[in-house]
């Protein structure tokens, strides 16, 4: 049972706490993941549970289109991780039951001596407005904004507008934000103060319209400026330059930092930046943050090697075309491993599959491939006119067991999810 | 034939939400596929719009995509001079909106089109026309089904010079989904009363990935007669058969939707 001494929280949400935690509990001894049950069922009983557990917590909410799970997860164990107890979603439950569920976890582990405790959550990007209202954040973290199941959640512009209305409803959070995407440097900009993370974006589609004034916005190398207004790519506060290995951080005065991560890809190097600079803002030293960095090798199982006989499999997860764009990037720094690309069309995968031709495949030229998940047919097609040949299967993980070596199985959400678990 | 075909993809950064400019692609490999020199122009902001192109192509983009794109494009000679020689044209979506004689955007501004298409576009109000569509097509040269995914607000009236390009399957053998959202159970709209070559869809997938017969149809308007298509090798035999669009013996094409049925119940889902 929970103290009133550790919780700080009335009787009513006492007792609502407790039993979404008992819930909670059941739910996971009876297989479930139990990420959100138990936010849903406090959040019932008391409509003010997310404010309450967020009270007095220094809060960090991250939000964007891709690496939000990798981005929360690093600056969890910029800040100390649990041990200092930090809370954090890690499940990827990122809707206000999950962060609500998230806290009531944390809850245990919240230091009784009363010192500030820190939240850091990943938010999904409708829902930043909600969550920020009810949590005051510290720190608000913008990656990116791009396409991404456009037949669930709408326009991108859409969504980055209200993330942008969001930022500017809590003037005294500090944002974070990302200043080589048109659509995220737009919502970071309606901060009163933004620090800018910066590297050459490699995706530059949903990014032809300003987001101030629907002028057309025009590239030239690593700038874009809006063609009407001149709203233009800020300069960034922490730059990654990625010409020499290990790749470095510039910070603030010029400061460098030496990112070697244990995680591949430009990717999760952009986000260590963002938790380098969210750790700074929070008085973590960049050298220390980066070396608390170092030992990350999985998040949420993506990027881990599972051995099998005769091999073994590297799980990676591209939902859409931007994040597909970044584990093309991923894979061009190793040999051409056989890849299994596993497509599905469930409610969380976005039901329309269109946005497989936005993806280049074509930078596949060269893997044996296998094109499986339950749109294999579509994906087929699509390697077809990418000149590339390839098999089809009907299960991903089978597919992977077939192949001897190393293997590359890249999953969209449930895809992915589900050949994790098969693997596990 | 010396000269490559050349297939003008109007625009990208703008129209091209839902991938659209798979259908560019899709052409030129399909001419490539025939020994026919094929290649895709792409047509960037500030780049001038060829008039001598053989198929042009448009796509999908967001409601201030599509205003900025239509205020371009209507002051382009060289796609007005393509539209008044009859090119053929393949819209989709927004890209349909834009060639019609006008559209009214969400907030209630209206704006004139192309006139490409005598259709004009309002706002549905309501939930956005969002799924998968099954249709049949009614331009002569096309049979089996129609198939793609829509993903609209807006309610598309055909005027008298325009002809659906498809109906709506029969509601009662599943979702269908509300193509043109007028009710008639009419899917997109082709100039000329069906007779000419601006075909207009609110298909996406990108629409011609998913039916090989529409996009052998724009290319015979572009050049003839196609001699027969030869699928790379490499390819599994049950891809090669969608992507050569030949019918099973005495039956329909197969849809990719019955395609992926079959796929669930060999998995056994």
């Amino acid at each position: 049972m929970i103290s009133e001494g550790a919780t700080g929280l009335p009787v009513r949400a006492r007792i609502a706490a407790a039993t979404a935690r008992l819930v909670g509990a059941i739910a996971r001894r009876a297989g479930r993941h139990g990420s959100v049950i138990g936010g849903r069922v406090a959040t019932v009983l008391d409509r003010r549970m997310l404010a309450r557990l967020a009270a007095g917590r220094t809060v960090v909410l991250v939000t964007g289109t891709n690496g939000k799970t990798t981005t929360t997860s690093m600056i969890a164990r910029v800040l100390g991780g649990a041990a200092c107890g930090v809370a954090t979603n890690h499940l990827g439950a990122n809707m206000p039951d999950g962060i609500t569920t998230a806290l009531l976890d944390g809850l245990s582990s919240r230091p009784a001596s009363g010192a500030a405790s820190v939240a850091v959550m990943e938010v999904d990007e409708s829902y930043l407005g909600e969550v920020a209202a009810a949590t005051d954040p510290h720190v608000i973290v913008l990656l990116n904004f791009s396409r991404d199941q456009l037949d669930r959640v709408g326009e991108v512009r859409t969504v980055a507008r209200r993330v942008g209305e969001a930022v500017a409803a809590h003037p005294a959070a500090r944002v974070v934000a990302f200043a080589d995407d048109v659509l995220c440097a737009g919502a970071g900009m309606a901060a009163e103060s933004t620090v800018w993370v910066s590297s050459p974006s490699r995706w530059t589609g949903d990014a032809g319209v300003c987001p101030r004034c629907d002028g057309a916005v025009t590239r030239a190398g690593v700038q874009w400026a809006c063609m009407s207004c001149g709203l233009a790519r800020p300069d960034g506060d922490w730059t990654l330059v990625e010409d020499a290995d290990p790749a470095t951080v510039t910070g603030p005065g010029g400061t460098t930092t030496a990112l070697d991560l244990s995680l591949p890809g430009h990717a999760n190097r952009l986000d260590a930046v963002f938790a380098l600079a969210v750790g700074a803002e929070l008085g973590v030293d960049p050298a220390v943050a980066a070396a608390r960095l170092r030992g990350l090798e999985q998040v949420g199982g993506r990027y881990r090697t599972v051995t099998r006989p005769g091999g073994s499999t590297r799980l990676l997860l591209a939902k859409n075309p931007a994040g597909w764009a970044q584990v093309l990037d991923l894979l061009e720094e190793g040999p051409p491993r056989p890849v299994v690309v596993a497509v599905n069309s469930r409610e969380a995968d976005g039901r329309d599959v269109s946005w497989l031709w936005d993806v280049e495949f074509e930078r596949l030229a060269g893997h044996p491939l296998v094109a499986a998940g339950e749109r294999a047919a579509d994906l087929s097609v699509r390697l077809a006119y990418a000149g590339l040949g390839h098999r089809l299967a009907v299960d991903a993980v089978t597919a992977t067991r077939d192949t001897l070596g190393e293997v590359d199985l890249i999953g969209n959400y449930t895809a992915f999810h589900d050949a994790a678990r098969a693997l596990t | 034939m010396s000269e490559p075909v050349t297939i003008v993809l109007l625009l990208p950064q703008v129209l091209g939400t839902y991938g659209d400019a798979g259908n560019a692609a899709v052409l030129a490999t399909r001419l490539r596929w025939r020994g026919i020199p094929g290649h895709v122009l792409t047509v960037g902001w500030t780049d001038a719009v060829p008039s001598g192109g053989d198929v042009y192509v448009l796509g999908g983009g967001e409601d201030a995509a599509q205003v900025l794109a239509c205020e371009r494009l209507r002051d382009s000679i060289g796609l007005r001079r393509a539209l008044d020689r009859g090119a053929p044209v393949l819209a989709v979506c927004a890209g349909l909106q834009i060639l019609g004689t006008a559209f009214t955007t969400g907030d209630g501004t209206r704006v004139a089109g192309l006139g490409a298409l005598d259709v004009e576009t309002r706002p549905g109000g309501g939930p956005r026309r969002i799924g998968d569509v099954v249709a049949e097509p009614l331009l002569p040269g096309l049979d089996g089904l129609l198939e793609g995914f829509e993903n609209h607000g807006g309610i598309t009236e055909l005027g008298a010079d325009a002809a659906p390009l498809a109906r709506l399957r029969d509601p009662a053998r599943g979702p269908v989904g509300a193509g043109n959202g007028t009710g008639d159970r009419s899917e997109g709209a082709v100039s000329d009363r069906g007779r000419g070559n601006v075909v207009g869809t609110y298909l996406h997938g990108p629409v011609l990935a998913r039916n090989p017969a529409l996009a052998d149809l724009l290319l015979t308007r572009a050049v003839g007669e196609l001699p027969p298509l030869t699928v790379p090798d490499g390819i599994p035999a049950a891809t090669a058969e969608r992507l050569r669009a030949t019918r099973r013996p005495g039956g329909e094409l197969r849809t990719g939707a019955e395609l992926r049925t079959g796929a669930r119940r060999r998995a056994g889902a």
